[in-house]
């Protein structure tokens, strides 16, 4: 690890105006993916400020109805927190789905939205990778590409975005508030993710004078909610394809799906097909896939996962 | 042997001794002392930002000037020689460095020292002595728990917090239902636990000694 100053910072505004003042730095709040990038020197930020004692750790409900997720509450309290539990079920199964105990009682909200992509080159310095180095290739092609994304993939980067929560927080229409010294503004998590892109080291919107500060969930849209993960063992493991469907009260569906792409990849054009021809909602949802010898499988995998959902949600409706 | 020397040295005691001994030769003959202090080499090392952490582990208050880059785990074992918690992966991928901050079970590896500040830590040795073992452990001991014994603290740390998540009844992946109490049985226990992993592959019985504890805890509950 290379050396920083480490800065606990006292409010949002103090960490806000630490990382205005020094180019490079970063927050930290749980730190589970920063200091593994730091040891493996992919991270080398010459300050560190912590905001996980800034007052972000609280979950709110509104009067409106709608819930605010503090940057740094850890995924474990978000799980188990009852509002969630009960209207937000997707988002409870998904954050449990994910990571182990320890690291899910250090992870934070915040943190989770802005992790690394898993891809074994991403890591592996000696390896080209357009999105730690940019300009320097991508060793995943022709690779261990097992994990990686197959549809909204570039020349540049077949990465996939790692996540579960974010899975579940793209169907449930989730905002994020992003705060500078200059304002806050909201973006909503469809458009937080660039996706595919020339330049894959630059993956959400986020300014580097901005720092998340809440999630935003809209009121609970009610109806059955699934979250299903497939991996290559039974518990901590990352996705090889994993959906946060919602079956709503009015008989419609919506889905995300999570190992696919280099973001929660939604296709809401072709939802009304979910619950009548989801062989045309597989084939929408994926056209333009790219996938490689070692990944092809995704695509059938999510067609068996979601027709599996299928059939539960009927069952239990029977 | 010297007879100022401990009759009966420890495992780790004769390993430490070794291995100074074999570092003090290999400089003698290869880098002889005068050349490493006069070396023409510039310094290329980055200067290190060192800073004040208080922390109380397993009862007792420490107050040290560390690097900044010192893990939890690190400060553990090469500042205090608190070695009972062990380094595996330093990846946050195995488990055996789980200690208990705050009553609440992370991951050693993957947290700054600095970020513990006014933390109170509990590892393997704040649980029980040879003397006196925590019942987990005599619990490990009674159903075999373990073979090499390396991932052994991580996996009573993690334990001790894995059943304090479940009193207070947070789900897990496996939990059927979301809202009524959680029912731990063995295959709540296998998935919150699976952030432990052991190569030795003793989980049959490292599970059967949870499983053991669990119950005679819920029944002194």
């Amino acid at each position: 690890m290379r050396p920083f100053n480490f800065i606990t910072a006292e409010s949002p505004q103090h960490a806000l105006s630490l990382v205005a003042e020094n180019k490079n730095a970063k927050f930290i709040a749980g730190g589970t993916n920063l200091l593994d990038l730091m040891k493996l020197e992919i991270e080398a930020p010459p300050l560190l400020v912590d905001i996980s004692k800034t007052g972000l750790d609280k979950i709110e409900k509104r009067e409106d109805g709608r819930i605010a997720i503090g940057t740094s509450v850890t995924n474990s309290a978000l799980a188990a927190d009852m509002n969630i539990r009960r209207g937000y079920p997707v988002l409870s199964r998904a954050l449990l789905a994910g990571a182990s105990g320890q690291l899910r009682n250090k992870a934070t909200t915040g943190g989770n939205l802005l992790q690394r992509t898993r891809c074994p080159y991403f890591y592996d310095t000696a390896q080209a990778c357009n999105k730690r180095l940019p300009g320097s290739g991508c060793s995943a092609k022709g690779g261990f590409s097992r994990l990686l994304a197959v549809i909204d993939v570039s020349d540049a980067c077949i990465a996939s975005f790692p996540s579960d929560m974010a899975v579940a927080l793209r169907v449930l229409d989730a905002e994020i508030e992003l705060c500078s010294l200059t304002g806050t503004r909201i973006i909503p998590i469809r458009d937080f993710y660039h996706g595919a892109t020339t330049q894959p080291h630059i993956e959400t919107v986020i300014r580097r004078d901005e720092l998340i500060t809440r999630i935003i969930l809209p009121r609970p849209i009610g109806g059955s909610h699934f979250y299903e993960k497939v991996r290559d063992r039974a518990s901590y493991a990352f996705a090889l394809v994993s959906a946060a469907m919602v079956f709503l009260p009015d008989g419609s569906a919506r889905v995300a799906l999570g190992g696919v792409a280099p973001k929660p990849w939604r296709v809401e054009s072709a939802e009304q097909l979910l619950t009548t021809d989801i062989d045309e909602y597989v084939r929408i949802a994926f056209s333009g896939a790219s996938s490689t010898h070692e990944n092809q499988f995704k695509i059938p995998l999510a067609k068996q996962i979601l027709t599996t959902l299928i059939n539960e949600h009927k069952e239990a409706m029977a | 042997m010297r007879s100022d020397q401990p009759a009966n040295p420890s495992r780790r005691d004769f390993v430490k001794s070794t291995s100074t001994a074999g570092i003090a030769a290999g400089v003698s003959t290869q880098f002889p002392s005068t050349a490493l202090a006069k070396s023409s080499l510039p310094d290329v090392r980055e200067k290190a930002f060192t800073q004040q952490v208080t922390l109380t582990i397993n009862s007792r208050k420490h107050t040290l000037g560390i690097d900044t880059r010192t893990t939890l785990l690190d400060l553990l074992r090469e500042k205090l020689a608190l070695t009972g918690t062990k380094k595996g992966c330093d990846h946050g991928q195995c488990g055996a460095c789980t200690v208990l901050v705050n009553g609440t079970r992370i991951n050693a590896c993957l947290s700054l020292a600095v970020m513990h500040d006014s933390d109170e830590i509990r590892t393997v040795e704040g649980l029980g002595t040879p003397d006196n073992l925590h019942a987990l452990q005599d619990g490990f001991v009674e159903h075999d728990s373990y073979q090499c014994g390396y991932c052994t603290s991580g996996q009573l740390c993690s334990a001790i917090g894995m059943l304090s998540e479940a009193r207070k009844g947070m789900p897990s992946h496996v939990t059927p239902d979301l809202i009524i109490p959680v029912t731990l049985n063995r295959d709540e226990i296998k998935e919150r636990m699976s952030g432990n992993l052991c190569r030795c592959g003793a989980y049959q019985n490292i599970c059967n000694a949870i499983e053991d504890y669990a119950e005679r805890d819920r029944e002194t509950v």
